[in-house]
């Protein structure tokens, strides 16, 4: 069955707090999930006080001002710290969004930070992403056609057939939609999730590509593509304002159009 | 403990490869939800009408052909709605494989008995 509680060795316990240097005005606790493999012990939530005043505006200019000044084991994902990387995402306040694009200021009282849930831990906010990235492999996210391009030409599409690349295009791999998902959570070891099938159907909709019915073939599937039930968490959760609710019930529809 | 799988996270991914269905559940599933809405609103509305009625003025009722054909729509929509919609709860919820296929079985064995029992007794009283 599926399981709704966690494991002896991975219920949270209370860590260490590290108090805000004296004389702070605008002080703001961060409580943080951290879990180091090297040890024994379980997860814990530590938590950290900063100077707002003496911090940038995002959830991540904290961390990283925790890792320069504070506690130098801290361990997360970044890179660009403009919303374009994906690297950054994390729960915050109960839901994944990029660190990066996080106002401080959005959330009320102390900032709860946990990794993207239900996937495995590496360290501290670090998950392991090798099975979604190899779930991303298997739907071929690339063009696939065998007219050759014209020579010394692109392969050309219609503006209206370009738009229907729109809302697909700008998404980044997160992940902050499929960690997201019930039904990620319960079956993710063979539902696609929604990021995924988001990209499944960027490459089906794309005028360019001519293996739509192969894409449809692999994923017409109970578990693969019908475990989605509209929970829209995807949509709502999304760092980018994408909707891959949306597209997943394209795909459906088209599923149910090739049956004639 | 058995010692992890080294298989490559690609392989264990495409795994069986697609089963090439579901979509028939899906759809039907609509379909009898939409077909249910109205056959719903009638049963409610004819059963109303018939409160107060004793067995026999009951029975007129069912064996009338208009209502019987559609007690039977009824009876047919609401236990495969039924069934499949019990059947996506399963397949969320119940593992492994093993123990899946068994619920699977005696639930869709269940709804299958049920809608049989059912509709006999609308037809039984509607052919006599």
């Amino acid at each position: 069955m599926a399981t709704f509680t966690l494991p002896k060795n991975s219920t949270i316990e209370k860590g260490q707090t590290f108090t805000a240097p004296a004389g702070s005005t605008n002080v703001r606790a961060f409580k943080i999930y951290r879990w180091d493999p090297d040890t024994e012990a379980n997860p814990r939530t530590d938590t950290f006080e900063l100077d707002l005043d003496k911090c940038g505006p995002m959830v991540l200019d904290a961390l990283i001002q925790i890792k320069n000044d504070v506690d130098q084991t801290l361990t997360f994902r970044r890179s660009c710290r403009e919303g374009i990387c994906g690297s950054c995402a994390m729960n915050i306040d109960g839901l994944n969004t990029l660190a990066c694009l996080k106002p401080i200021e959005d959330v009320k009282g102390e900032v709860r930070i946990n990794p993207l849930p239900h996937m495995p831990v590496v360290k501290d906010l670090v998950p392991d992403l090798s099975q979604i990235y190899a779930q991303l492999r298997s739907i071929e996210p690339w063009l696939k056609s065998e007219t050759p391009p014209p020579p010394d030409a692109e392969r050309r599409q219609s503006k209206d057939e370009r738009a229907k690349l729109d809302g697909m295009w700008e998404c980044i791999l997160c992940f902050c939609c499929s960690t997201a998902c019930p039904s990620y959570w319960w079956n993710g070891d063979r539902y696609l999730g929604p990021a995924v099938l988001l990209q499944a159907y960027r490459w089906i909709a794309d005028s360019r590509d001519e293996a739509t019915g192969e894409r449809l073939d692999n994923l017409e599937d109970p578990f693969r593509l019908y475990r989605c039930h509209t929970i829209m968490n995807c949509t709502r959760t999304c760092p980018k304002g994408l909707n891959p609710a949306e597209a997943i019930g394209k795909i459906k529809q088209l599923m149910v159009e090739r049956q004639g | 403990m058995a010692t992890p799988s080294l298989r490559s996270p690609l392989g264990r991914v495409r795994g069986l490869g697609s089963a090439r269905s579901g979509t028939h559940h899906w759809w039907m599933q609509r379909v009898t939800s939409i077909a249910l809405l109205p056959l719903t609103i009638w049963l409610v509305f004819a059963l109303a009408s018939l409160a107060g009625a004793g067995f026999s003025e009951a029975q007129v009722w069912v064996a009338r052909p208009f209502n019987a054909v559609l007690l039977l729509a009824f009876l047919g929509a609401g236990f495969h709605h039924t069934a499949a919609g019990l059947q996506v709860v399963i397949e969320d919820y119940v593992k492994p494989d093993s123990r899946r296929i068994v619920v699977m079985l005696v639930v869709k064995g269940l709804c299958a008995l049920l809608w049989l029992m059912a509709s006999l007794a609308v037809l039984r009283i509607a052919l006599r």
